[in-house]
């Protein structure tokens, strides 16, 4: 019997498939941990590979990605390591696990107040918090995030989760806006206006507003390109040509934005490579790819942002640093744990 | 002594994520627990304990009501509900909440063609019960986890003796009361093992409740570990949820106290099924079509269309292909795996006698109790400990230093399944060697054959279906695991599941409804064949 499961123990050994090593120094390929969809990345990394020879090997890990890099310590085959939202981005800084990148390419391409001053974190594109709602509503023009909270939405607001890292990051500006006893009561009065438990994602939002569930809702604004560019079926066309989109602002501020954005892993095997791909990545080229691809907002100045986007009107960005709303995440999290946003 | 070997190793291996857990939860600064204690724990336990309390009457009702009727009577059509019974078991539920979510929103099919039928315009004149809710919830999970209960139960009703019912019947007591006063309290233990996999199975799930906004305790290990990047409070949340699962099992085992049956060394007479006719048939045969349908053919057939749409649009991606086979590859490794160490695990205690063996095989199963993603984290350190031991020995010995052999190889997602899962296996052995007479047993050992021996010439050939049964159960669910699997799987390694995740997560479900389909068209032999095994020769 145990002769067995030395066998079997063996098998498995030999099952480890040989392509999960790192490639070697020298190899013209570079591994990519992500936690964005691969069908989202995968037109970007195609052209780079087309356009640099480079062979890019990837892995897509949605939860659990900082810490399968921090185990895999300075042994990981990771060279470049992809998120969205800046709290996950900037916890692989906190966690050590990102090396500082000095590029002029990278530092020409992309704004400041979108990268780490020392180069340990780059965003390569970026997407706006709006407002879906009924396309029947009026006055929705000077809509503020504040607003959500008026008692005249009672039994009229869709959202996803509190606690999902979209929903988050904008409760963390909110801190940062108006401190820890504005925002609770925000939220608790948000939650009051719920037509539904907080849940599923940014595209049901929209579907429950064309099912007559809710008046108004978030959601994050690619999605808006992609349910109404058709790339979703025909069903989520309907969805999203069967609400009207509109940009709110803080009260005295802007839009909220998140990022989705990659840092050089601290052990890259092959940093060289993976500097060139996040170059790639900022290029006028690829950017423009986020943007009809992907319907993301471009982080570099000048490449033009898809129709689909310019329709919903100018975006102005909200001036709160990411590095705060990052910082702010774990309280904002807290909260929503505290008024049972979710519950 | 290579027993211990094996099964210490075993243990060991179950243990260390556990352990590593456990160091994880002291580590945190403890900050965070009069939050969880006051903000998380106590709904989030009132939310789980109701979801589990309202999933356990479904499938017990459903899996036990459907098992007695297969088994005890004879109605047209009873041949092929007896197989497509188990069908949902191919559905995962983070699958079937899609499909059913789909389908039943006021702008889905269903609630479209209702309106169509009644004359309504809009959504708003006819407002239904929204599926995103507990009830929802439970309805979904208890409609797709109920063949958990029917397997084991419909195994026990068709080996339990024909002499008691018949007894029975014979003593005036009519269908119900037969039901309820004979087969039900023979059928418990098999009722309690059914119940406990599905509950366990609901506990663990994270789609299907994040899905429909139902907080569960998973839900909140999850929320707290990435939104606030606190392994520790999640680790310890998890060991909380590990305590509760214990209790669980502890439960099942008590419910299934002093009722060893370990039969005569002889066949029992099969009972006959009591022929049906009329309304009486036409009742059986609508009563066992309804779970079939729910747990089945509504989100399969929905898939199979949006899949057919798909196909027709874009064609089949060689990658599914790809991804295919790796699924089968892992999913066969780490059965084959689980299903030989738990064998030798579950026959410790019976062959070797040893309370200390009895423990070590409760120890096998307490990565069943262990959400999947969080496994994964726990198996993150040993692993990282392991790779950097060999390659420390390595350039020790040889001077050349080693790439990783387990992180982030296709061995680390074995050993994630072989631990999740060898609570099955170890259970299924068990319970197929508890029904060996020990007599013989004792006659092997007397005839001069060994433990082993006495194992391979005699409890084996009269096993096997059990044993058999379980390893496919086991692969079933590697085919369907997702959370683990995203974790720890190699670079360039997609799995069916995780491709139809990544296409979940952007809401392209036509491509992901291909390999959902695939997913459910895998699991579909492994239970065909499971009806073959669990069906005791007359």
């Amino acid at each position: 019997m145990s002769r067995t499961a030395l066998a079997l123990f063996g098998l498995v050994a030999l099952a480890a498939p040989a392509q999960a090593q790192g490639a070697p120094e020298g190899a013209r390929e570079v591994n990519l941990y992500t936690t964005r969809e691969p069908g989202l990345i995968r037109p970007l990394l195609d052209a780079f590979t087309k356009a640099s020879g480079v062979k890019v090997n990837t892995v897509f890990v949605d939860k659990g990605l900082a810490e399968r890099v921090a185990a895999e310590g300075a042994r990981s085959a990771a060279d470049v390591v992809m998120t969205v939202d800046i709290g996950n981005l900037i916890e692989l800084v906190d966690r050590d696990l990102a090396q500082p990148v000095r590029s002029a390419t990278l530092e020409a391409a992309i704004p400041a107040s979108l990268r780490d001053p020392e180069g340990r974190w780059f965003a390569l594109s970026t997407r706006a918090r709006v407002a879906y709602a009924d396309p029947d509503l009026r006055d929705l023009a000077g809509l503020t995030y504040e607003d959500l909270a008026d008692p005249k939405w009672k039994g009229k607001v869709c959202l996803r989760s509190g606690q999902h890292p979209y929903n988050t990051a904008l409760i963390a500006a909110y801190l940062v806006k108006h401190g820890e006893a504005k925002t609770e009561a925000w939220l608790r009065g948000v939650k009051d206006n719920l037509a539904r438990k907080a849940g599923g994602g940014d595209r049901d939002v929209a579907r429950d507003i064309v099912a007559d569930l809710c008046d108004i809702g978030l959601g994050n604004s690619y999605y808006v390109g992609l349910m109404r560019s058709g790339r979703g079926g025909p069903e989520q066309k309907k969805w999203g040509e069967g609400i009207q989109v509109v940009l709110p602002t803080f009260q005295g501020g802007g839009t909220h934005v998140n990022v989705s954005g990659a840092v050089v892993a601290k052990n890259a095997p092959n940093r060289d490579s993976a500097v060139t791909l996040l170059e790639y990545l900022a290029s006028d080229e690829a950017q423009a790819l986020y943007a009809k691809a992907d319907y993301e907002y471009p982080v570099k100045p000048g490449v033009a942002v898809d129709p689909l986007l310019t329709a919903l009107g100018p975006l102005k960005v909200d001036t709160t640093s990411l590095v705060e709303i990052a910082r702010n995440r774990k309280a904002a999290s807290l909260l929503v744990d505290k008024v049972g946003f979710d519950r | 002594m290579a027993w211990t070997l094996v099964a210490g190793l075993t243990a060991l291996l179950v243990l260390a994520p556990v352990a590593a857990l456990g160091l994880e939860a002291l580590q945190g600064s403890g900050g965070l627990w009069p939050h969880l204690l006051a903000h998380v724990l106590p709904p989030a336990l009132v939310e789980t304990g109701l979801l589990l309390a309202g999933v356990g009457i479904v499938v017990v009702m459903v899996g036990t009501g459907a098992a007695w009727l297969v088994a005890a009577y004879e109605f047209p059509g009873r041949r092929l509900l007896d197989w497509a019974l188990l069908l949902p078991l191919a559905v995962p539920t983070y699958i079937g909440a899609y499909a059913y979510l789909d389908l039943l929103h006021p702008v889905g099919p269903v609630q479209s063609a209702i309106r169509g039928l009644l004359g309504y315009a809009r959504p708003r004149d006819l407002i239904l019960p929204d599926l995103r809710s507990l009830p929802g919830c439970i309805l979904l999970l208890g409609f797709v986890l109920y063949p958990y209960v029917y397997l084991p139960t419909r195994a026990l009703f068709l080996m339990q003796s024909a002499t008691l019912v018949e007894a029975g019947r014979s003593l005036g007591a009519g269908p119900a009361s037969v039901f309820l006063r004979v087969a039900l309290p023979l059928a418990r233990p098999a009722i309690a093992l059914g119940a406990s996999l599905a509950l366990l199975e609901a506990l663990n799930d994270i789609g299907a409740a994040e899905f429909l906004g139902v907080r569960t305790l998973t839900v909140s290990i999850y929320d707290t570990w990435v939104n606030r990047s606190d392994l520790a409070g999640a680790a310890g949340l998890a060991l909380v949820m590990l305590a509760a699962c214990l209790g669980l099992i502890a439960v099942e085992r008590w419910a299934r106290r002093g009722r060893g049956y370990a039969g005569a060394a002889q066949r029992p007479r099969r009972m006959a099924r009591k022929r049906l006719a009329g309304p009486a048939a036409l009742a059986a045969l609508g009563l066992n079509l309804v779970p079939v349908a729910l747990g089945f053919l509504a989100p399969a057939g929905y898939l199979a269309v949006e899949a057919g749409k798909r196909l027709h649009f874009a064609g089949l991606s060689g990658a599914i292909l790809s991804e295919g086979l790796n699924t089968l590859l892992y999913a066969g490794l780490a059965t084959a795996v689980a299903t030989s160490l738990g064998l030798v695990v579950a026959a410790g205690p019976r062959l070797l006698g040893g309370r200390w063996r009895g423990l070590l095989l409760r120890c096998a199963t307490f990565g069943y109790a262990v959400p999947g993603a969080i496994l994964a984290i726990g198996l993150l350190p040993p692993l990282a400990a392991l790779d950097g031991l060999l390659d420390g020995l390595s350039r020790a010995l040889t001077g050349i230093p080693l790439a990783a052999m387990g992180l982030g190889t296709g061995a680390a997602l074995v050993y994630a399944y072989v631990v999740r899962f060898l609570a099955v296996t170890a259970g299924s052995s068990e319970a197929g060697l508890a029904r060996v007479p020990r007599s013989l047993g004792d006659a092997a050992r007397v005839l001069g054959r060994g433990p082993a021996g006495a194992l391979a010439q005699v409890h084996l050939p009269l096993t096997w279906p059990a044993v058999l049964g379980g390893a496919l159960l086991v692969f079933v669910d590697c085919v369907k695991e997702l959370p683990a699997t995203l974790i720890l799987r190699p670079l360039n390694v997609e799995t069916l599941a995780t491709h139809l995740y990544g296409e979940a997560a952007r809401g392209t479900y036509e491509d992901g409804a291909v390999a959902a389909l695939l997913i459910v068209a895998v699991g579909l032999l492994p239970v065909a064949l499971l009806l073959r095994v669990s069906t005791p020769k007359a």
